[in-house]
């Protein structure tokens, strides 16, 4: 099949790639572009391991042709880290709050976590579990992940955002 | 220098030890993305493998054709039995002592079964390669009903054993019978059940279902043809087994065999044995002379690799008219599916199921486990099981409420009178176990006030008369467990995996600046091994744990370990390490004594070094010693300060726990809501209280998807249903119910640290609280025994049949 | 887990969009939010040689009111039904539905029209667009029509859509504010598909049931309305008489597929259980 090219923004640099269409995001994302934090859980579009943020939105990288990303601008969980390469306070917070065990789910979970965030700075536990539930996981049972996204909705609330607005 | 004086609490902080709930060194590269999964490997060269899998669960094979797939831009290979066949690897040994087919031979025996083999430059070339295979196949009759595979016209399903009378368990009674395995005093049990008073006998399933890891079975296979060398990256909780069970196979030398696991994306048992996918990488690498990645997708790993459980538990208990306990007797029908590939120690083809008897003193006992072959995917230990030891909880925590409601006794009340009493311990069990140590009494009556018990019945009651006057559609349950399970495999007078004795490991390397290294033979799959055992070495060593590097999963530099699963780890690797830190320490008393001029025996540990008795000023810390150690070690001794322990445990060990469960049901809806759940796990010494509560939570959450829908299906001609997450219940955040937990500490008398393992606890204790709770609610409208899972619909149905709805 | 090749194709307008579909004819799929078909595609159940990605044309976005109708464009996302102000102050079932699609990710690209255009039965939005007589206006290359959403179900991914043609959007007449509306779906789990679902829109004035109009999903071939329902209950307060009358007419429509969900007995029950609860929380909601 002929190859297309395709333009984005991945974590703020501008990339460029040949890919035939049917290449689904989340391997451009790991194969092409050696971003291997999102990962691949299922076939059928319910674990979330491969939530990236995309143009303002949680998706699901599995679901959506590279090709569609076209001038989109992406985030994934290599570039939530700040720029002096301390935690963000999601990362932060997943640790604190022991909100991972195998690591799997977790890039996926601290995108979709992020995103929910900014759609609700305030959540309340049942809410945080509604934001989540495209999310899966198997080891932690969930209630620390909430616990690591109320640590860091609190952390967030109390410092002045620097990060230009999305 | 540190001008600072300490106190000893504030020394003891410093070095994030056992009991304290230090954060994980793990977590650093998971929340950054920078986990070393499998299917992040990228070697050059490296191609990629897909599987040409089964439509039908029994059928000849009759043509495969491969020519069209062959064809497919970037198709390099395409590999079918009759390849493998070349190089004798057709078939592979499994750890049960049965043999698997890696490619179909002429037949294939569960739907989706490992056909062909197709190389490609990458996963899409190989995906439409797999597509461009076509097969022949002549249908066969199925069996999926496991009660009718040693009917007397069921089908041969194993025509490699045909004529074989007997296997690697003993004589074989039908040709789609595996094993026979008993255990107990037969005769002393049936005269108990003669002269019983009250007598329960039910048949309690444990359905089948998947431990479903979010990350699936991958590896990266290697073989460097000039050195003759071959490297295989895998999912893989017993990396040296692997290593040792491909070199007995492939006939490369062991030390020629590197087997590395990286970061794991979870296991939960599914990543203990051997799969297709590992051998045929393996053969494609070594017949194309580069690397071949293979990545299962989510339906492969449902349907192909280890199921769980399917055991069918006719389980009887006698006991006196006032509920004492005499007797105790289950026969199993263990379904393997196609072939046995269960993960047991060689001897127990049954697992541990022997701890039937649970928390209570049966003066005897008596199993019966046959095992028998049907059209399904290979396998059944596995999912946090502890090796049958979920479905022997449920067996008798079911019974044990199955019995109650007979006496008209309260379910508590019932399991109080027949505990095993504390100064019973160790327990020499009916079955032939020795439990190490136990406090049931005191850990029941916690969780009993903690959930405010007798209120809860008597809401309980209030709700039922309501619900006779029409008041309510909604029915109330309260679900007892109180599990003692087994872990810590084992002891190599009983224990081992293809003869190899099931001991652990490890390794410790203290460098001159103060900082270790310690590698174990375990293999961590997101328990967090590389914060807990530090902290183990912390307290035992007096060096902090953030100086401590902890390596799992490389076979060339950790000791030989047996893996990780069946909670195995804190038992086994744990003592391990402890011992060896004794050996450490023990040198690190002589070089102190030796700086401070006095005798060892003048020496007290403390904290974090040795101080002289009745002399606390004179002290030399770990770091001073450990420097000795390279600079100036005392005359006679060998320099540097290092030690390996390979340690054969004396006996298992015993967690327990008292788990409750309080639900309410809608018996127009099915619907079930999970109000309260309340667990309190004994593992003995706790290391990381963050960690057990961590493991507790994951467990439950399984429990709960098991015991409320999760299961793994065939129909009548043996097609797979629900084997995607379209309907394998996975629970969401929303539906997972919130976790309490709390504990009691009793340690294990025999374990260097007191320590049990916990991982597997609330899998074990889980399912059959929630199973109690649902089948409480309806007891009172006169049901005996609700077999799982309980979703919406079966709790419906029960409902329906109760005439709850006309 | 790894689709089939296809050409790929991002118009700019409807008319190109048309007028690609016309020229490849059904080995062509419109690719909308893609949460339905991408999922096909990866267990190679569709294999399209073309798609036609629609996420460029400007024209099927937007949610506006025209007069006593709200017009939505049928590239609008679930995530955007939900946030918008306009749905949630005049067709409050819009927004209510669209929570219990699926999950958040699926619902950030997940199309209105998507949803409804599929002739999918497990689909949600099609049985309140039942209940709300909404109209959707299909384009192709000799021009568009509307067809009301009661006529354009005719069975398992079988609807009114002519070959080449497509729903560029959805006309919904207001309800009257007072209006009373719940959707109840019961589902195995967050994400799935309804075991059974019912959405009610009723309007209510002195304690009676003025105008009634119940749908129902996942619970025959395609989405039901269940006229006969709606109007056992008009002229009634709600009480339980009143409830039974409709639960059991429109028990007397479902069809259920025995599914993994459950058996036709109890997806038959259920989705009575659904409508019931549906007329109450409804009828709790209206100016009465």
């Amino acid at each position: 099949m002929t190859k297309s090219q395709v333009r984005m923004h991945v974590n703020g640099r501008a990339v460029e790639a040949l890919v035939e269409p049917r290449t689904l995001l989340i391997h451009f994302l790991r194969e092409h572009l050696n971003l291997t934090g999102a990962h691949i859980g299922c076939d059928t579009t319910h674990c979330g391991a491969c939530t990236v943020d995309l143009d303002g939105k949680s998706v699901k990288s599995c679901t959506m042709f590279a090709i569609q990303a076209e001038g989109a601008t992406i985030a994934t969980i290599e570039g939530m880290a700040n720029a002096d390469g301390s935690l963000s306070a999601l990362q932060e917070g997943f640790r604190m709050e022991h909100g991972l065990q195998c690591g799997f789910c977790t890039p996926g979970m601290i995108m979709r976590a992020h995103r929910l965030l900014k759609e609700n700075p305030n959540p309340s536990e049942e809410e945080i579990r509604f934001g989540i539930s495209g999310n899966l996981c198997r080891c932690t049972g969930y209630q620390n992940i909430v616990k690591a996204i109320e640590y860091a909705a609190a952390k967030l609330r109390d410092t002045p955002q620097k990060e230009a607005a999305e | 220098m540190n001008t600072a004086v300490l106190t000893r609490e504030q020394r003891e902080a410093k070095l994030e030890g056992m009991g304290c709930k230090r954060k994980r060194v793990e977590d650093i590269r998971f929340t950054q993305g920078k986990g070393n999964y499998i299917d992040d490997l990228k070697l050059p060269g490296m191609l990629f493998g897909d599987f040409v899998r089964s439509q039908y669960a029994h059928a000849r094979i009759k043509r495969i054709d491969s020519s069209k797939a062959k064809q497919v831009p970037g198709v390099l290979a395409v590999l079918t039995a009759e390849e493998l066949k070349g190089v004798n690897l057709a078939w592979m040994p499994t750890l049960a002592g049965d043999v698997q087919m890696v490619l179909a031979d002429g037949k294939v025996l569960f739907q989706n079964q490992e056909i062909a083999f197709v190389v490609a430059e990458d996963r899409y070339a190989a995906a439409d390669g797999v597509e461009a295979v076509e097969v022949e196949y002549e249908e066969l009759p199925v069996i999926v009903d496991p009660f009718k595979s040693m009917a007397a016209d069921a089908p041969v399903l194993r025509e490699d054993l045909a004529g074989k009378s007997s296997g690697a368990h003993g004589a074989r009674k039908h040709h789609n019978h595996i094993f026979e395995w008993t255990v107990g005093d037969k005769a002393a049990t049936d005269a108990a059940f003669a002269n019983a008073e009250v007598t329960i006998k039910e048949l309690i399933s444990y359905h089948r279902t998947h431990p479903s890891p979010l990350e699936t079975c991958q590896c990266v296979a290697s073989f460097d043809k000039i050195k003759g060398e071959l490297t295989v990256y895998g999912t893989f909780q017993a990396p040296h087994v692997i290593r040792t069970v491909a070199a007995l196979i492939s006939k490369i030398p062991e030390h020629k065999i590197h087997v590395i696991s990286p970061d794991i994306g979870g296991g939960f048992g599914n990543k203990v044995g051997a799969y297709p996918g590992y051998i045929c990488a393996i053969v494609a690498s070594i017949v194309t002379g580069k690397p071949v990645k293979w990545v299962e997708d989510r339906i492969e790993n449902l349907t192909t690799t280890s199921f769980a459980r399917d055991y069918h538990m006719t389980t009887e208990i006698a006991a006196s008219k006032d509920g004492k306990v005499t007797g105790l007797r289950v026969h199993v029908l263990a379904d393997h599916g196609g072939f046995d590939a269960c993960a047991d120690p060689s001897k127990f083809p049954a697992g541990f199921f022997a701890i039937v008897t649970g928390s209570y003193d049966f003066p005897v006992a008596h199993v019966a486990v046959d095992g028998v072959y049907t059209n399904k995917a290979p396998g059944g230990v596995a999912y946090r099981c502890s090796l049958r030891v979920t479905e022997a909880a449920y067996a008798i925590e079911r019974g044990m409420d199955i019995l109650a409601q007979k006496l008209g006794m309260d379910p508590a009340e019932l399991r109080l009178k027949n505990f095993i009493k504390r100064e019973q311990f160790p327990y020499q069990s009916a079955l032939g176990w020795e439990y190490d140590s136990g406090d049931y009494h005191t850990a029941m009556n916690k969780a009993l006030e903690a959930v405010g018990y007798q209120a809860l019945r008597a809401e309980q009651a209030a709700k039922r008369e309501a619900f006779k006057r029409g008041e309510t559609r909604e029915i109330m349950g309260i679900g007892l467990c109180f599990f003692t399970e087994i872990v810590g495999a084992g002891p190599s007078k009983n224990c081992d995996v293809l003869g190899l004795a099931m001991f652990d490991s490890c390794e410790i390397r203290v460098h001159p600046t103060g900082s270790a290294v310690a590698r174990m033979g375990s293999k961590s799959q997101g328990q967090g091994h590389e914060t807990t055992y530090a902290q183990i070495i912390a307290s035992e060593i007096g060096i902090p744990a953030d100086d401590i590097a902890v390596e799992e999963g490389n076979t060339d530099t950790a000791p030989y370990g047996i893996g990780t699963f069946g909670s195995r780890s804190t038992p086994v690797a744990g003592a391990a390490i402890a011992m060896a830190c004794r050996k450490i320490r023990n040198k690190a008393q002589m070089i102190a004594a030796y700086l401070l001029e006095v005798h060892e025996s003048d020496l007290e540990w403390d904290v974090d070094g040795f101080r002289v008795k009745g002399l606390p000023e004179k002290f030399k810390g770990m770091k001073e010693i450990v420097w000795a150690a390279y600079h100036s070690p005392p005359p006679g001794m060998e320099p540097g300060l290092e030690a390996v322990s390979y340690y054969d445990p004396p006996n298992m060990t015993y967690p327990f726990g008292a788990y409750i469960c309080v639900m309410d049901i809608d018996v127009d809806t099915g619907v079930y809501q999970v109000r309260r759940f309340y667990a309190l796990d004994d593992c003995g010494t706790r290391i990381n209280p963050m960690i057990i509560e961590g493991q507790v939570h994951g467990g439950l959450t399984e429990a709960f998807a098991i015991a409320m829908g999760q299961e793994i299906r065939y129909d009548e001609i043996g097609n797979v249903v629900g084997g995607s997450f379209m309907d394998f219940f996975l629970p969401t955040a929303v539906e997972t119910p919130k976790w309490e937990t709390d504990h009691t500490v009793t340690p294990s008398p025999h374990h260097p640290i007191g320590a049990k393992g916990v991982g597997e606890s609330p899998n074990v204790g889980g399912v059959p609280a929630f199973s109690n709770a649902v089948n409480d609610a309806f007891s009172f409208l006169g049901t005996r025994h609700i077999q799982m899972p309980h979703d919406y619909w079966r709790n419906w149905t029960v409902a329906n049949q109760l005439g709850l709805h006309d | 887990m790894i689709p089939g090749s296809f050409s790929y194709h991002r118009p700019t307008s409807v008319a190109e969009a048309a007028g690609l579909i016309a020229q490849h004819a059904d080995t062509a799929r419109i690719l909308a939010g893609g949460q339905s078909l991408i999922p096909m595609m990866k267990l190679r159940l569709a294999a399209p040689e073309h798609l036609i990605d629609m996420a460029a044309v400007a024209e099927l976005k937007g949610i506006e009111r025209k007069g006593d109708s709200l017009l939505i464009g049928a590239m609008t996302t679930q995530h955007e039904l939900i946030a918008s102000g306009l749905i949630a102050e005049t067709v409050p079932i819009i927004r209510e539905t669209s929570l219990l699609v699926a999950d958040p990710q699926v619902r950030y690209l997940g199309t209105l029209g998507g949803n409804l255009a599929n002739g999918d039965p497990g689909n949600d939005m099609p049985a309140i667009m039942l209940c709300l007589d909404a109209g959707y206006r299909l384009v192709g290359r000799g021009g568009e029509r509307i067809v009301k959403a009661r006529e354009f179900y005719k069975g398992t991914y079988a609807t009114a859509l002519a070959d080449a043609e497509i729903l560029a959007g959805i006309a919904i007449p207001i309800p009257p504010v007072g209006h009373g509306f719940a959707y109840e779906k019961l589902k195995r789990k967050i994400g799935d598909y309804a075991t059974a679902a019912a959405g009610v829109v009723l309007t209510a004035a002195g304690g009676k049931i003025s105008s009634c109009a119940i749908g129902l999903s996942n619970l025959a071939d395609t989405p039901i309305y269940a006229q006969a329902a709606g109007a056992a209950v008009l002229g009634r307060s709600l009480d339980a008489p009143t409830i039974a009358a409709a639960v059991k007419a429109a028990r007397a429509l479902m069809a259920p597929a025995a599914d993994t969900r459950g058996s036709v007995e109890y997806r038959t029950y259920v989705g009575g259980v659904m409508v019931e609860r549906a007329l109450k929380r409804a009828f709790a909601r209206a100016r009465r």
